[in-house]
């Protein structure tokens, strides 16, 4: 925890290596539990959630046909967009972390599963389960962190380059399935001379015929279909829009889950040798949660808990919500932040944090940004509870 | 017979264009277009699951109790299935606890103008797949299911004289068979053998079979008269080296008869189907390493690579889960593995690609599937 103790409030520093082992041990007690009750009633929300999301899509589809009347055309477009959002969120991003593979469904499954997305399922699958999940807010490693254009610590050196960060940032928003696919690609990698030329050829191939198909169907065969009315053009748009708006949206999520203030970051050299408490602390502190409705909740795919997700990328996103508790409850007992908020408050926070950073350390110190870390005083840690007598649980 | 890889993983995205070029396949090409990065089938799922031509469902239609612990399941096969012959057995997948799982049952029903089959299972004791289907399946629920598969059935010339020797739900695909050709055999013996009188499934149909002299039943009940031995056998059936025979039911009862036709030069003419494999003694686990999926799974002894391998959400192709379909063969790359029946070790050296059944081998040390 090196790259931690460095900072002026170190959110660990009260942790002795036994109560990191502790944590862990709860954790692990956390995650049996849910493996343990898992069943029937499980499988029948993924398998709903693909039915709902399915029908929405042909349904919208359906109403885009005779787009160019305006009300068609307002409820094809939002029924598409959030279509698309389940599809990549709740349904794409959660089974292909494997979270359904225990239903042994060949039609579920991390292995089989493509999504809509200009990131082929196994490129993504790599560089998120493997590179994100393992190097969760490790500087120069997790690729989510700022995908690779961004200054995402005060420790990174300030170039003028990053000052347009704000901009590089929405128009990353704005293509976010491109962003997504580039560095899934590891496209920063390649220019860098880093990365296998034919690897980088195969893959190339895969997202650009992912991405021909992609664009085939959105943008020339819905819209032939929809020439007979005469809606080619605004059913065109209604697929353009329903794109842009689950790019929007999308990254949105994701900056929340890792981006805002009070969120930790780590060096490389912090996780070497991590044992499986400190994994689990990484995780915690790495990333930030986003409260709201329920409805919120799915449509973030369930990233809205983002720290559950981290903690246990591999269950299902529907039990994450049961799992929050518990581990908001772990969080108080052993002084560690839960970063949560709304959904607003998390966009803007993240953002302040893109603008702050796109500034030298020296002048964006004087500039007053609200901070939102704050120490948290543990209420039962195991190894003061032993210091002062009691019997730890 | 073998359907390799029948089980595997059906690729959403993978192209699945059917046979035959010109304008349908350019058809096809165009709707896959319209669906990507799914396929047109899995919108028609939404609507009609049994229309498909990519997997085999069926939707269950009627349930009938047989005894305290059987009951025939009547299924509507999809669009694809291929038909049967008597005697031979399906897979089902069902979902227990959310949980994919796969059986194999013998068809029971005899000949049906509607299309339908029967399967009728006798619920075990802990039994996963059995003990949900007698008492948990639904009517009008849907079940994944393969072709038909099988050699216990009769030959094209029927025989003249035959010899049907069945223990429990053993009777299963010997009603199969004698559903649909007992107008056509000449002379027939069925030694069945039950723990109690009530046990008997499909007590009524073949009691009368026997009292209209259809078939000639024999019917032991073995809380009172105990295991069948082979002089009981000699008893009840003298003429039994005359007769072509099938015979299925448990492992021990199989094991005896196979030795006594072996003793008499006759196994030839004993046909088996067995429920179950025999098991050898264990050997020490191992590790076994999925080379595909980069996947690498501690697996004792006494289980099979199979069961261990999908419990640990790795999508295994499977079959009959007893040796017999090679349904579930997997090309092993390097180390060993043990047959569960035999207790024989198979290694491959590196650069191999040795075929091996994952339901009847355990690993044995370290070994590498291509999955
Ligand atoms: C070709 C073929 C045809 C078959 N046809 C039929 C059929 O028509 N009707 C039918 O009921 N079954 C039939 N079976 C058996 C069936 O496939 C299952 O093995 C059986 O239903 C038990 O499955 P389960 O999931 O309930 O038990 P599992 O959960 O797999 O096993 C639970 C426990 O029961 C033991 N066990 C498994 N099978 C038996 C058994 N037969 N007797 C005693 N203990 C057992 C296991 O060793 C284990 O300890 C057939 C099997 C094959 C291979
Ligand atoms: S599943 Fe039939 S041989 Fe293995």
């Amino acid at each position: 925890m090196t790259a931690l103790q460095k900072k002026e409030h170190n959110p660990v520093a009260h942790m002795t290596p036994e109560d990191i082992d502790s944590l862990g041990k709860e954790l692990d007690a956390v995650r049996a539990e849910i493996i343990d009750s898992r069943g029937a009633k499980d499988a029948a929300y993924i398998r709903r959630t693909i039915d709902v999301q399915r029908k929405l899509e042909l349904g919208s589809r359906a109403v885009l046909l005779f787009s160019k009347y305006k009300p068609a055309f307002a409820l094809g477009t939002a029924g598409l967009t959030v279509s698309k959002i389940l599809e990549n969120m709740e349904i794409g991003h959660n089974v292909m972390h494997g979270q359904w593979d225990w239903m042994r469904d060949p039609k579920i499954h991390s292995t089989t599963w493509e999504w809509d997305n200009a990131s082929p399922a196994d490129l993504w699958k790599h560089s998120h389960n493997e590179l994100h999940h393992t190097y969760t807010n490790v500087l120069g490693r997790d690729n989510d962190l700022g995908y690779g254009i961004m200054r995402v610590d005060e420790d990174q050196p300030w170039v003028p380059f990053y000052l347009g960060q704000p901009v590089w940032n929405f128009i990353n928003a704005c293509f976010f399935e491109y962003g997504i696919a580039a560095y899934d690609l590891e496209l920063g990698k390649y220019m860098k001379g880093r990365k296998d030329k034919a690897v980088f050829k195969r893959d190339l191939g895969k997202v650009g015929q992912k991405v021909r198909n992609q664009m085939t169907r959105d943008y020339v065969i819905h819209p032939l279909l929809a020439a007979p009315t005469g809606s080619w053009g605004t059913t065109l748009m209604a697929n353009a829009l329903s794109n842009l708006g689950r790019n929007l949206w999308t990254h949105s999520v994701i900056m929340c889950g890792h981006f805002p203030e009070g969120v930790e970051t780590f060096t490389k050299t912090s996780i070497e040798g991590e044992s499986r408490g400190e994994w689990y602390l990484r995780q915690m502190i790495g990333s930030a949660n986003i409260s709201g409705s329920k409805a919120m909740h799915i449509a973030t795919g369930n990233l809205s808990y983002q720290i559950e997700h981290h903690l246990f990328p591999d269950l299902p996103s529907n039990r994450y919500a049961e799992i929050s508790v518990k581990v908001r409850d772990i969080c108080e007992r052993y002084g560690l932040q839960y970063t949560s908020g709304p959904l607003p408050k998390q966009v803007a926070s993240a953002w302040m944090k893109v603008i702050r950073l796109s500034l030298p350390n020296h002048i964006a110190a004087k500039v007053k940004f609200p901070s939102r870390r704050k120490p948290v005083t543990p209420t039962a840690l195991p190894s003061r509870r032993v210091d002062t007598g009691e019997v730890a649980a | 017979m073998a359907h390799l890889l029948s089980d595997g993983p059906t690729q959403n995205a993978a192209g699945r264009a059917p046979g035959g070029a010109g304008w349908r396949s350019r058809a096809f090409k165009l709707l896959k277009a319209t669906t990507t990065p799914l396929l047109p089938e899995d919108y028609v799922d939404l609507f009609d699951p049994l229309r498909t031509s990519t997997v085999l469902r069926a939707r269950v239609v009627d349930i009938v109790a047989e005894t305290e612990d059987a009951a025939t399941v009547v299924l509507r096969p999809g669009r694809t299935w291929r038909g049967h012959v008597p005697g031979q057995y399906i897979r089902i997948g069902v979902d227990v606890d959310g949980v994919r799982m796969w059986r194999a049952y013998s068809v029971t029903s005899g000949p049906r103008e509607d299309g339908c089959i029967a399967i009728t299972i006798k619920a075990i004791t802990g039994g996963a797949v059995s003990t949900h289907l007698v008492e948990s399946l639904k009517v009008g629920q849907i079940v994944q299911m393969e072709q038909a598969d099988g050699a216990f059935v009769l030959p094209e010339v029927l025989p003249h004289k035959i010899l049907l020797l069945t223990g429990g739900s053993g009777i299963t695909p010997v009603m199969g068979i004698l559903r649909h050709a007992v107008e056509d055999l000449d002379d027939v013996i069925l030694l069945h053998s039950a723990p109690r009188p009530e046990d008997v499934i499909f007590a009524d149909e073949l009691r009368e079979l026997g009292a209209n002299d259809r078939i000639t039943l024999v019917e032991r009940h073995t809380d009172e008269h105990g295991l069948m031995d082979t002089v009981e056998l000699e008893a009840l059936v003298p003429d039994w080296r005359e007769r072509e025979t099938w015979a299925c039911g448990p492992a021990g009862m199989l094991e005896m008869l196979e030795g006594h036709w072996q003793q008499a030069g006759h196994a030839h003419r004993l046909h088996t189907e067995r429920f179950r494999p025999a098991l050898a003694e264990p050997g020490e686990g191992g590790t076994v390493y999925f080379t595909k999926a980069d996947r690498e799974i501690e697996c004792d002894g006494a289980r099979p690579i199979l069961d261990i391998g999908e419990e640990a959400g790795v999508l295994m192709p499977s079959g009959c889960r007893m040796g017999i379909c090679y349904g579930c063969v997997l090309p092993m790359r390097e180390g060993s593995v043990r047959d569960l029946r035999t207790g024989e070790v198979t290694s491959a050296t590196p650069g191999d690609g040795i075929l091996i059944q994952t339901c009847i081998s355990a690993a044995a040390g370290r070994c590498d599937l291509v999955l």
